[in-house]
């Protein structure tokens, strides 16, 4: 088990003052300037050095990520955008960050700001976290009076701003492109790539787009050296990661840990276990609701990083594991994830737009019963003209939840198509 | 869910910031780069709303369209995309049930039967008094405090049909419940001893 000694984010559960004296007392803003002094190379150096992966679903290394930016400024300015429109299902770490370690990210704001040569970080964070933005424009006021940023921020002769930009209730603006446009005061409506945002991102300008607890674990990446961060986990899988553990366990909970850990121990040694004991496990759904659910058997060894769980065709995606019991309704479950999408779909691309409404329906009438053997491969055949078809991976994560569902649970759907009343079942109509 | 295609709809003639909302506005506008003053659009449209008992009428999207030199169209597009802006009026305490997957796994499907009773009023509908909406939400990013029920702009977490009860209970008659876990948990927490953090002080 990861020590409390190599924990980011030391005031995960809030017991502690969220401000700028409290977040000192942690090591926050400690010789911020002395890293800033080590110039911008070292900064992206020292982060590919790390192994840091993108902790927002894709896993996309995230000092590389920052080299992609241009040096020269003089033309254009530079932009960060900080993702902080969390609403995955299944996710609430950056919620944590925001509203109990908002100094983490804003120091990282400025230091992943400062090693890209971007003049200004936007947070955009997802409107129904009203008291969450409250308590993090309240920190960078903090930060800004004590000159931490601004002019100057931080002595170090750097000017840097850092901004809130509330949403107001979309899921797709957690996509990058969505959310460039969303920042712009328009549809969040993704957009075509290339050109990617660091060479076009918001109003025509070089932009990176990284999650929250990207940002805010690269201080302490910094400050404790790349060696340390690389030295948790297992190779091109390194680090701590905040998993959130919901569904059918003991004692739900949001955890930092060392990346790599089983998927038993998480659960067991945070979570207290599921609920009636491992072997009433029926199956867990390992990172968010956009990845493939797991049956008990892949459950039973499967550790918890990137390559492991793609192994096994799901993925870490955003570390937000959904524990399902024995009790569970599994068609239930992902039909009600269906449904979300059907909601959330921006509705620009054809196969997404009608795709996810059809997969919903169908899953509806799965769900009772109410539909032939045969239309559990013309869905699973609709999901394979869904995904990779569309602009952005709403598509794709649309597809994948079902397509978990028929891998590993074709037989739940079947029994249920046999036992329903024929009254009621057998209409051959596909929706 | 906005929405809604006024036909019944009384839309007030005219709208406009009052002089505290647009000394916020231009705070708002002074966030982004000169010229680029619609990225302010969000901000304004729920500016708009608060000052108008929590629904844009169309008067309030053409005046921002103006304030921001934008075609109302635009705003429109905006207005009507993003679930948080209400395009008809709504109750002045709005339930939010959250029913996505990790919530309905702890039991929304409870806490959404005792809103109704309660309320006396389906999904998606306003108390006849005007002071009540009830609605079911997408993922309100608070899973591992599922079952999550959002008042206005309060979370309240771990609830469940006894909690729902309860609340609902307080809300009627006017009080305003301590908003996050409703069981008594330390925020996101595990319940009970702590697994983790375990030289931290402080909290309850």
């Amino acid at each position: 088990m990861l020590r409390d000694e190599d924990r980011i984010f030391t005031n995960l559960y809030g017991l502690n003052d969220w401000g700028l004296e409290g977040a000192k007392s942690r090591g926050d803003w400690d010789g911020t300037k002395t890293i800033m002094e080590k110039g911008q190379d070292w900064i992206i150096d020292e982060m590919k050095e790390s192994g840091l992966r993108g902790r927002g679903g894709a896993g996309f290394p995230t000092g590389l990520k920052w080299s992609f930016m241009p040096k020269d400024t003089s033309a254009r300015p530079s932009y960060l955008v900080i993702n902080a429109d969390e609403g995955e299902p299944g996710t609430c770490k950056d919620r944590e960050i925001m509203r109990n370690d908002p100094h983490k990210l804003v120091e990282g704001a400025l230091l992943a700001g400062y090693a890209m040569h971007a003049c200004a970080a936007y947070i955009y964070i997802r409107g129904e976290f009203h008291n969450e933005a409250n308590i993090l424009e309240a920190a960078i006021d903090q930060a800004y009076q004590a000159g931490l940023l601004g002019k100057n921020a931080c002595g170090s002769g750097y000017d840097f701003d850092v901004f809130v930009h509330r949403g107001a209730g979309a899921y797709i603006c957690g996509e990058e492109t969505a959310l460039i446009e969303s920042l712009e005061g328009k549809k969040g409506q993704p957009r075509l790539k290339p050109p990617f945002p660091a060479n076009v991102g918001v109003w025509g300008c070089p932009t990176t787009v990284n999650n929250v607890e990207s940002i805010a674990a690269a201080p302490e990446i910094l400050r404790r050296g790349a060696t340390w961060f690389s030295s948790l986990g297992r190779p091109n899988n390194v680090g701590t990661k905040l998993f959130c553990i919901s569904g059918h366990v003991e004692r739900p909970c949001n955890v930092e840990e060392e990346m790599g850990i089983p998927l038993k121990e998480l659960l067991e040694k945070h979570a207290g276990g599921v609920r009636g004991g491992w072997d009433n496990l029926l199956a867990v759904i390992p990172g968010g609701s956009s990845v493939p659910v797991l049956p008990k058997d892949i459950c039973d060894t499967v550790l918890m990083d990137f390559d492991s769980l793609k192994e096994v065709k799901s993925g870490l995606g955003t570390a937000a594991v959904i524990v399902m019991d024995k009790s569970t309704d599994i068609v239930r479950a992902i039909a009600r994830l269906s449904k979300f999408y059907k909601h959330e779909s921006c509705g620009q691309c054809t196969p997404c737009r009608e795709g996810t409404g059809w997969m919903s329906r169908v899953m509806d009438r799965m769900v009772d019963g109410r539909a032939e053997p045969h239309e559990i491969d013309m869905l699973l055949q609709v999901t394979k003209q869904i995904e990779g078809h569309t602009i952005c991976a709403l598509g794709d994560a649309a597809a994948w939840p079902v397509q978990g569902l028929i891998r590993h649970f074709r037989h739940e759907i079947e029994a249920r198509m046999e036992s329903a009343p024929k009254s009621i079942g057998a209409s051959g109509e596909a929706a | 869910m906005t929405g809604g295609n006024g036909s019944t709809l009384a839309q007030p003639e005219s709208f406009e910031f009052s002089a505290e909302n647009i000394e916020r506005a231009q705070k708002f506008i002074a966030k982004y780069p000169e010229g680029r003053q619609q990225s302010a659009v969000m901000p304004l449209l729920d500016l708009a709303q608060r000052q108008n008992d929590d629904w844009l009428p169309t008067a309030a999207i053409e005046y921002i369209a103006d304030y921001l030199d934008m075609p109302s169209m635009r705003v429109f597009e905006v207005a009507s995309f993003y679930t948080m802006y209400n395009l008809k009026p709504v109750g002045k305490t709005r339930i939010q049930v959250c029913t996505t997957t990790p919530c309905w796994l702890r039991g929304s499907d409870e806490v959404v039967a005792t809103c109704k009773r309660k309320l006396g009023i389906g999904i998606g509908e306003t108390t006849a008094d005007g002071e009540f909406s009830l609605t079911e939400v997408e993922c309100l990013g608070a899973c591992v405090n599922a079952p999550v029920v959002q008042v206005n702009e309060d979370y309240y977490e771990d609830v469940d049909g006894q909690h729902a009860e309860e609340l609902i209970d307080a809300l009627q008659k006017g009080e305003r419940p301590t908003p996050g876990p409703m069981n008594g948990r330390q925020m996101s927490a595990p319940e009970g001893q702590r697994t983790t953090l375990l030289k931290e002080q402080g909290g309850t």
